[in-house]
């Protein structure tokens, strides 16, 4: 019996060593994987930084005015961005009024009226099918239904509504995410001094949830204004060396829609363009274009992701 | 309950009084409203049966030339040359080798960032890093193309002096780099739904950080994480502007990502940006491409949506 327990404690001893030895290595193992961890994270945003520098570094000679300022050109040293840039703020103009409103309206619908049953369910989950959809499958379904069914044409007008309609599940979601985020308790105070579904709808649900809403349609609309591949399937044309009748006439009535039926570019379509070529030279304005679309994408993320922690730090319930 | 008053309201409020004829009015417009923003969430559905009514209807008429058999065994795939062959399994090759390329780099990489990020790091780490992830997502996926055309391929001809131009390999890699947050935030949202009594009961049998997270959290969250990799092959899949820039535009039956190849959203891309009739066999063509990548996409998309929603039920 005794010599049994002192055997045990002997074997223990020699043992605690080893078992401090495993500990150590499972510490280290901890911090071995927690660096490995960080440097996955990190691949990503170290390819960001490349990218982005690689493209500013081959797109160096292209900073200048002119390049904004004068029309696509076979000589690639006086190509430059004035169609596309104009271009892709007319159709972000479409994009938004039909995004936002509709977006917005559905998700209002959706979370405030929609009865629990299989025809809310049936919307919900179109909803989360269509943020699944390629995006070159809404080209296809803009050159079967707006292009040629509706005969709208290769205009402005079909590249606002197909990339409307590619954002919509962006906006959507949000603005549900957003209201979802308010206590019934409001709902319930305005109800109990007389308010109408439509009151408490319009006067505090959208309020309070505004700036969520407002960071969902800055991400979508920085979603849309980079998408390449829907806009080249409805056939949009890549040398445009002319701009769209304007918006805003000298005379009555002082607005003229003419645009919306305007042949176009966008900002992506002609980085393609002069990609696509074989002539090195026309690479420079395709990586200056590149870096103009990043700045202009990053900067409206990062606007939304920080109003989006404003939100989070300021609204307490 | 309202409506039940508001029908009242309606059958007697014009001849009781004002007041109520103000009621009517207003129950009135509650309703416009309510039609309104309903039409709206309609629009998502009409979106959805729009896309596969053009995608049916334009391959239908793709289909009364090509028979089925030839559409899916058929090697070849040139529906523009005098020559017409309609094999959509070169495009498929293309977009397989390209996805698998892309998951092979993104699975490891997205997994353990998930890791990470649900196990290991601090409350103030994830804050930074999470929004930095986003930024990633929001960036255009041509300039990505840029990328993999002109910086990764040069780079890996000095690895493999063989390799041409255009190959699926650097675009496979760099749509991989593209969907690790994709994987990572998904994933990392199935992990951190592990109870955390689970986790505790790890801790208290002595196990570290690591042994916890691969041995317990991993196993638990698993269906969230294959829903994860299985979400990222359909992004992958419909993934158009990195390979129609830099994996090449001849379709070729080949599942080496030395090779360049077209997908089928480069075909897609490739024949938009010509000049063809509407109404002819090579315009009806991309449908009946688009109308593979739909049902792939789709397909994927519901194992993917199945696979997570049963995660969520465990606990």
């Amino acid at each position: 019996m005794t010599t049994e327990t002192l055997k045990t404690k002997a074997s223990v001893l020699e043992n605690l060593v080893a078992v401090r030895a495993m500990i150590r290595r499972h510490k280290r193992n901890d911090v071995i994987f927690a660096a490995i961890g960080l440097i996955a994270l990190m691949l990503g945003l170290l390819t960001l930084l490349t990218l982005f520098l690689d493209l500013v570094m081959d797109g160096y000679p292209r900073f200048t005015l002119e390049f904004f300022s004068n029309f696509p050109s076979r000589r690639a040293a006086n190509a430059g961005l004035l169609s596309a840039w104009v271009g892709s703020l007319l159709v972000m103009t479409v994009t938004f009024l039909t995004a936002v409103p509709m977006g917005v309206a559905a998700g209002l619908y959706l979370e405030e009226y929609a009865p629990k049953n299989w025809f809310s369910d049936l919307i919900e989950i179109n909803v989360s099918n269509l943020a699944g959809v390629p995006s070159i499958i809404y080209g296809l379904l803009a050159l079967g239904l707006f292009v040629y069914g509706l005969g709208l044409g290769e205009s402005i007008l079909t590249a606002g509504l197909t990339l409307g309609l590619l954002t919509l599940p962006v906006v959507i979601v949000s603005t549900r995410e957003a209201i979802r985020g308010i206590p019934v308790a409001i709902r319930e105070a305005a109800y109990a001094v007389g308010a109408t579904k439509w009151q408490v709808v319009k006067d505090h649900v959208v309020k309070y949830s505004q700036g969520g809403i407002l960071t969902g349609v800055i991400i979508g609309m920085s979603r849309a204004i980079g998408e390449t591949a829907p806009i080249i399937t409805i056939g949009a044309l890549t040398f445009i060396a002319f701009l769209p009748p304007t918006p805003i006439t000298e005379v009555a009535p002082f607005i003229n829609f003419e645009w919306l039926s305007s042949g176009f570019t966008v900002l992506p379509i002609q980085m393609f363009n002069w990609l696509s070529r074989p002539d090195h030279a026309f690479h420079t304005n395709a990586a200056a274009t590149g870096a103009i679309i990043i700045v202009v994408t990053l900067l409206m993320n990062g606007t939304a992701i920080y109003l989006r922690y404003q939100i989070r730090k300021n609204i307490k319930w | 309950m309202n409506t039940a008053t508001n029908m009242q309201n309606q059958s007697t409020a014009l001849s009781i009084s004002p007041r109520l004829a103000k009621n009517v009015r207003r129950n009135i417009k509650e309703r416009v409203i309510e039609l309104i923003l309903m039409l709206a969430a309609l629009s998502a559905v009409f979106t959805t049966f729009a896309i596969v009514a053009i995608l049916l209807y334009e391959s239908l008429g793709f289909f009364k030339v090509v028979s089925l058999v030839e559409f899916f065994t058929s090697t070849e795939w040139t529906p523009l040359f005098e020559d017409a062959h309609y094999g959509i399994m070169p495009l498929v090759s293309g977009t397989l080798t390209t996805s698998a390329v892309a998951l092979a780099v993104a699975v490891p990489v997205g997994t353990i960032g998930a890791i990470y990020l649900s196990e290991f790091a601090s409350h103030k780490t994830r804050e930074i890093v999470k929004p930095m992830l986003e930024l990633l997502v929001g960036v255009p996926t041509i300039a990505f193309g840029y990328f993999a055309l002109l910086f990764v391929t040069p780079l890996l001809q000095k690895v493999f002096p063989e390799l041409p131009g255009f190959n699926m390999l650097s675009a496979g890699i760099v749509m991989g780099v593209m969907i690790v947050p994709y994987i990572a935030s998904v994933a990392e949202d199935a992990m951190r739904a592990v109870p955390m009594s689970m986790r505790e009961g790890s801790y208290a049998m002595g196990a570290t950080r690591f042994q916890t997270a691969i041995r317990v959290v991993t196993p638990a969250a698993v269906s969230g994480i294959v829903a994860a990799y299985i979400l990222a092959i359909s992004r992958a899949v419909g993934e158009t502007m990195v390979v129609a820039v830099a994996a090449g535009q001849q379709p070729t039956l080949t599942f080496n990502p030395m090779d360049g190849a077209a997908t089928i959203t480069a075909y897609i891309v490739q024949v938009a940006m010509g000049d063809l009739p509407h109404g002819s066999i090579g315009y009806q063509s991309i449908f009946a491409a688009g109308l593979v990548l739909f049902a792939l996409t789709l397909g994927f998309n519901i194992i993917g949506h199945i696979v997570r929603k049963k995660f969520r039920e465990q606990y």
